[in-house]
Formats: C-alpha cells, structure tokens, sequence
C-alpha cells in the first residue's frame, strides 16, 4: 500500500455533502496537483464525523487538524499555507463560542474529547465505500474469531454477560432476545436490522450506516451464527435516508464478493446473506411487527404482541430484530469481552440483564445548542455534561428551558432535573425515556405547548389507525391543545387533556400509541404555568402562539431606518397593512389575521410582537 | 413520449422477482421514475404479481412515499424534525407558500413545484432543512427563500 506524508479527509455524510464536501474535494485534488503534492497528498472521503453543525468537514491527518465550515475558495490558500508550508490555516480552524484562540486538533475540541466511541470508532477514519479500510480497522476480525474459534453457544454467553441492551429504545436485554429466538420452534429464522430510523430530531442509524456500514453487517452475521438457523437477514432503512441505501447495498456487495456473506462463509459451513428493504415514510413502521408486515408487502400496521416477534415473526417464523446502533456494539464485544464492556455504565447487570445500563449511547444533539451533532457517552452521564460540555451550552446566550429525550414517545426534561444520569430506568422514572436517542435542547424561545402539540400532531398524522385509542384519542387530544394555543382554551381542557393520555397509555395496541402522551403529560408536569398562561391570560410567554400575539409596527425603525419600505404591505395576505411608500406603516388590527408573515419579511426588525 | 405500460410493468416487475411481498421495492421504482404512481401502471403490476388492485391502494394510500396524484417537476420539502420545527421550519412553509402562491400539499398549476413537509431527515444540523429534488439546503431562513428557489427558476 503506498504511503502518503499527509491525507485530507473529507467528510461525506449527508450534512456536509449538501454543503458542497464533493466539490470541496475536487478543489482540493485541483490544487494539490497545481502544487504537484499528488504523490505525497492523498484526498480520501470518509462517514459522518458527527458535528454536521460544523460541516463540511475536512481533517488533515496524521496530526488531526480539524477544519470547519469550509468553502471552495478556501481551498488554494489552505493547500498553500497548510499542506506545502505545513502552517494550519487560523480562520477555518475551529472556536469555541465566546473564546478567540481556536483549537487546531480535533482531539482537544470538547465536542470530541468528552466522548467514549464503541459504536463510533470507526467515525471519520475510513471510506464507508471501502471494505479494505474497515478491514485495516480490524473489521470482520471479530467474525472470524467467532466462526473459527467460538461455538454459538459461547457467542450468546458472551452477550448476556456483556449487559448489551435494546439501543431502539425500549432496552431490552439483547441476550435474553437472542436466546429467547434461538429457543424458539423453527427451522427458518431471520434476524433484522431495524435502520427505520423515524424519531424527529434523530440520526444516529444514519450517520452510523453512511460512516460504516460494515459494522451492522458484521453484527448481524455474528448474531445469525449464534440464534442458529438463521441464513436470511434483511436491513430495513427508510426512504428519506438515500445515502445510507447506497452504502449498504455498496457494502453487502463487497462483503459477498470477499466471501463473508453467502455460502459456507469462512469455509465453515455456515451461510447467511443479507438483503435491504426501503422503507416508504411511515413512522409506524419502526415498531417491530409493522416492519416486518412491511417487509412482507403489507401496510405497516402492528399487531398485538401476546405472541412475541422471536416466536413468530416475519413470516410467521422466530425473528430476531435489533436496532443499528445495538448490532453495530455486538463486533467489539466479541473482540474485547464483554467484562471491557460491561465496565462502562451503571448498575450491575451479572445477576438481572435488567439491573443496569452498560455501554455507551449514541445521542444525535440537536436544537438551540452551540455543538449540533451526534455525541457517543458513557451511560450514566448527566445530562447537564451533555448539553453544556459537549453541547457548549445554549446558542446566543439565551436561557435553557427544556431537553426533549425520546423523541414522540419520550419527554421533555427540565433545567432542575438536569443532573440525573442518563440511564432505561432513570429516564422512564421521570416520565421520559431513552428513545432511540435524540435528544432537542429547547431554549426561552420555544413554547412548551407547542412543542407538545407538535409531537401529538406527529404522532396522530402517523398513527396507522388501526386500534381505537390511539387513532381517535390523540386526535381529540390535538384538538384541546390547537384550541389552547389559539386561545379558546378552558382550565378544565387541562384535566381532559390528562384523562385522555392516561387512557391511551393504558389502552393502545403498541408501543408508540402508548408513549404518544408522554410529550404532553411532561410538559403538563413541568411546565404548568406556560399551560395556564395560555388558558387563562391568553398569552404564550414564549411568543410563538401566534394567535395570541398581537402585532404592531415601531414607526421610530419603520420611518428612520427602513424609509417605509413597504415589504411587509405587499406580503399581508389579509391587506391589513396601511401606508405609503417612504411613509411610516401601521397594522389594522380588526383585519389582522395573525399570520406572521410581515415580521417574518421585516428586514429592520421594526415588527413588535407582544 | 408515450409510455408502453407493458413493457414498463413487465421490467419493474421482473426486476423484483415477481414476487408478491416485494410491491413496495415495485412501487418505490415507479415512484422515483413517474414522481407518482400511474393508475395503468398499478393494475398492470396487480394483474402480473397476482396482489389484488385494492391491496395495492391500500399499500399506495397507507405509506407516505407514494402519491396517486401527479406532483411537480422540482419537488419542494420541508423537513418537520424537531429541531427543524424548534428553529422555524413552519414559517418556512409559510414563505414558501407565499412565494410558489400554493399551498403546503399542491403543485403549481404550471406542473413546476409541488410543496410538501416530510419526515425527519436526520440532518439536524443543518436545521431548519429544505429538500428540493435531490439536493438538500440548509439552515434556510424565511428571508433566504426567494433566493433558493430561483436556482430552479430555469431548471
């Protein structure tokens, strides 16, 4: 293999190729050869790095020098002044917010420095389009090891002991999944990858598979050896990850071309082969038995679970299902052991697989945070270290309120609670949940009522409609909260609203009907007072409700600063603007409807909103 | 160009072994070529995959990925994420509308646009996010929305 002084990695995950990484590298391959530093300069894409925030992306190893928010007329000086005189470029390099000096290594920017990779490692190091470079990562290593040397005995053991837990969110005990499927009456079983990744706010799967997809592969093949009986897998991706499809039908290629997937892999008797199923844009279908009727050519509509999906699953045959982020964990422990693993996290999980958290998360940050991007902890972390040491607190200064855990079937956590460790059971106690892991930070400007009756309209827009409770219940439930934010809400409205949750948390057929009212029975608990702001004063105090705004215009900005423009006059759908050009303009409130549309417009801020 | 609904129902079909519980792949392949699933096109495929043509409406109206009704050439969406949502993606639904004059659901009546908000589609960094056809934008401010969509104006 020829060896490079120097080599430019290039992020290319979705984030940073929607902001030009491609382009960025055929800058950099132009500039390099103006410089003829070819043959001592190589230019390699690689997965997602996780902080899309910052993107795109480009390291320069073997130093590590992180390069941010890169544009392609940075190139020529930046190949100039750092790949031929050896001199980091200072304005591309990464600052901390409200700091000068920036911090050169990637190694030292808290964003990475405070994480723990496992499911990750791999992150920014290899081409996810490359087998060869994850086998030069020690890949499929831990498959050899279990095909030549373990029996599949051993393997599950091996994972029981570990204290691997379910990474979809439910958390349950990988082994005890396993061995439950491998007890289970059959000749044909399937194991599969659920990559239907529909939580709002989450990207875990996706950044996983486009930075290495190999590892998933490599997951399930050893999970197949030890359920036993198990040739078929398939990998379910949703259709609004187009990237991630192609890296896996690149990788399940090339891994049966190298002979580790198909016949009598490794020459030891043992077939497996691995197909991909797109999904087509139902949340529901991330619930087990609605992905496998998915799979199977049906709508995706669960089923209730008395016969469990390791029984009786795709095809009415045992079935074992795991989440990206679990298989992607199943190859290190088999290489390290699982008492390496189990000694990250919290409780004990020897006697229980119940007992603790062992491991890492993977968590993808996102919302009114200065560090947006996917973080991989050590379970039992706060989740204060999280917002503000990785995250680097609360974008422009402003205040935190809330950090939304769990997605549509989690909660909203607030500032008092913010050191409790992330953890199944610590999470579940106060209302919220692990989720598959996207975690929103919400700052003073979001409303909590709306941010609840933005998940209950999630939630009941892909509620399949199948069981009663949750089709009709979350419906009734949207309606009280549309009515709070527009103003027409009763204090009883509050009571019903918490009647109805309890209702449907005990009475829906699955699990997402019946987590649906997490996000407003949290609120309801920890941000009372902004319910009641809006039922009894009729005023949101976040102004965001818009129907409870009222709207003028400052004349003083209107006349001296923006000369009348007359921009928001001509955007009023309701024409409830008066005034002329170069004249100070006014908004009629009896015509007003509240739309929002001139503040939005407003180039001088001169719109009051009160 | 007139389309040989034979021949065409024929490949797709083919391509996915004709087998019943492959539907969706098929009908994820007509999605992508037409933009919607053609009336023709769907009895052509129940009729050689042996899948009743109700089954087939059922499966084409369950999941969000199919459309019945022809959409426009550039297909606008906006994400609904959270993030995207906590950082203003509906007031960008509402710039967009006012700029196409449709609205969220439609398509210009010239066939050009059609507007749409989609899933989340895990770019939360880039918050609030625009997809239009293939290429994703992002973060894209109310004020920054004239300009996005002239990039299509001659496309």
């Amino acid at each position: 293999m020829k060896q490079y002084r120097l080599q430019v990695m290039v992020c290319a995950g979705t984030g940073c190729v929607s902001n030009h990484s491609f382009e960025l590298k055929e800058a950099l391959d132009r500039e390099i050869k103006k410089h003829n530093l070819q043959n001592e300069t190589e230019v390699v894409y690689t997965g997602c790095n996780g902080f899309c925030g910052a993107g795109p992306i480009v390291v320069v190893q073997p130093d590590g020098i992180f390069y941010q928010l890169l544009k392609v007329t940075d190139i020529p000086h930046l190949v100039e002044e750092h790949l031929l005189k050896g001199r980091p470029v200072k304005k591309n390099l990464y600052t901390p917010p409200a700091e000068k000096t920036p911090i050169p290594k990637m190694a030292d920017i808290p964003f990475f420095s405070d994480q723990t990779l496992i499911a990750l490692r791999n992150r920014g190091m290899i081409d996810p389009e490359k087998i060869d470079d994850y086998i030069a990562r020690g890949g499929y290593k831990a498959l050899a090891k279990v095909l030549t040397s373990m029996k599949p005995d051993e393997v599950m053991s091996e994972i029981k002991a570990s204290g691997l837990r379910g990474r979809g969110g439910g958390g349950f005990p990988t082994g005890v999944k396993w061995e439950t499927c491998k007890k289970a009456h059959g000749d044909t079983k399937y194991v599969i990858c659920n990559a239907d990744e529909g939580d709002p706010g989450a990207f875990m799967d996706r950044s996983i598979i486009e930075g290495d997809p190999h590892a998933v592969i490599e997951g399930m093949i050893i999970g197949a050896y030890a359920i036993e009986n198990v040739h078929q897998g398939y990998i379910y991706v949703r259709m609004e990850y187009p990237l991630a499809i192609k890296r896996f039908q690149i990788a399940i290629q090339q891994a049966r071309e190298y002979g580790l997937l198909g016949k009598n892999i490794f020459a030891k008797g043992f077939d497996f082969d691995l197909d991909v199923r797109r999904g087509a844009g139902a949340f529901v279908c991330g619930e087990s038995t609605a992905l496998m009727a998915s799979i199977e050519g049906r709508p995706g509509e669960p089923r209730a679970k008395y016969i469990h999906t390791v029984e009786k699953g795709l095809w009415d045959c045992p079935t074992c299902l795991n989440n990206v982020e679990t298989w992607v964990n199943v190859p290190q422990i088999i290489l390290k052991g699982a008492k390496w693993f189990s000694s990250v996290g919290t409780g004990d999980v020897s006697i229980d697989p119940w007992g603790g958290s062992k491991g890492t998360k993977v968590f993808s940050l996102a919302g009114k945070v200065n560090n947006t991007g996917l973080v991989e902890v050590p379970m039992g972390i706060s989740l204060g270290d999280i917002v503000y040491k990785i995250g680097g607190g609360i974008r422009e200064g402003k205040k935190f309120k809330a950090v939304q855990t769990g997605g549509p079937s989690g909660g909203f956590i607030p500032e008092s609670m913010l050191d409790i460790p992330v953890d199944y059971e610590e999470l579940t106690k106060i209302g919220s949940m692990m989720g598959s892991g996207g975690m929103v930070v919400c700052d003073e400007e979001n409303c909590m009522v709306d941010m609840a009756k933005y998940f209950l309209k999630f939630t009941q827009e892909e509620s399949c409609g199948k069981c009663i409770p949750c089709r009709e219940g979350t419906k009734r439930m949207l309606d009280i909260l549309e009515r709070i934010t527009i103003g027409e809400g009763t204090e009883e409205d509050l009571l019903l609203l918490e009647e109805l949750s309890n209702m449907i948390v005990e009475s829906s057929l699955c699990a997402l009907g019946g987590s649906a009212p997490n996000p407003v029975l949290t609120t309801l608990k920890y941000f009372r007072e902004e319910y009641e702001a809006h039922v009894k004063n009729k005023k949101c105090p976040a102004k965001i409700c818009r129907q409870l705004l009222t709207y003028t215009i400052d004349q003083k900005i209107c006349l001296e600063i923006g000369h009348g423009c007359g921009v928001c006059k001509k955007n009023c759908p309701d024409a409830a603007i008066i005034g002329e050009r170069k004249t100070v303009h006014y908004i009629d409130p009896v015509k007003c409807g509240k739309c929002g549309a001139c503040y939005d417009v407003c180039n001088f801020n001169a719109i009051i909103i009160e | 160009m007139e389309l040989n609904v034979q021949q065409k129902a024929e490949e797709i079909v083919n391509r996915w072994n004709c087998a019943p519980s492959n539907v969706i792949e098929m009908m994820h392949d007509i999605q992508n070529e037409f933009n919607y699933l053609p009336k023709e096109l769907l009895y052509e495929i129940s009729n050689k995959v042996n899948v009743p043509i109700a089954k087939i409406y059922n499966i084409a109206t369950f999941y969000n990925a199919f459309s019945l009704k022809p959409k426009g050439r550039h297909r606008v969406h906006v994400c609904m994420g959270t993030p995207c949502h906590a950082l203003g993606a509906p007031r960008v639904v509402s710039a967009i509308e006012r700029e196409l004059g449709i609205k969220c659901g439609d398509t210009t009546p010239d066939m050009k646009y059609s507007l749409d908000i989609c899933g989340c589609v895990g770019t939360c960094g880039l918050a609030p996010v625009v997809i239009i056809g293939d290429d994703l934008f992002g973060p894209i401010k109310v004020d920054g929305v004239p300009r996005l969509l002239k990039k299509y104006e001659s496309k």
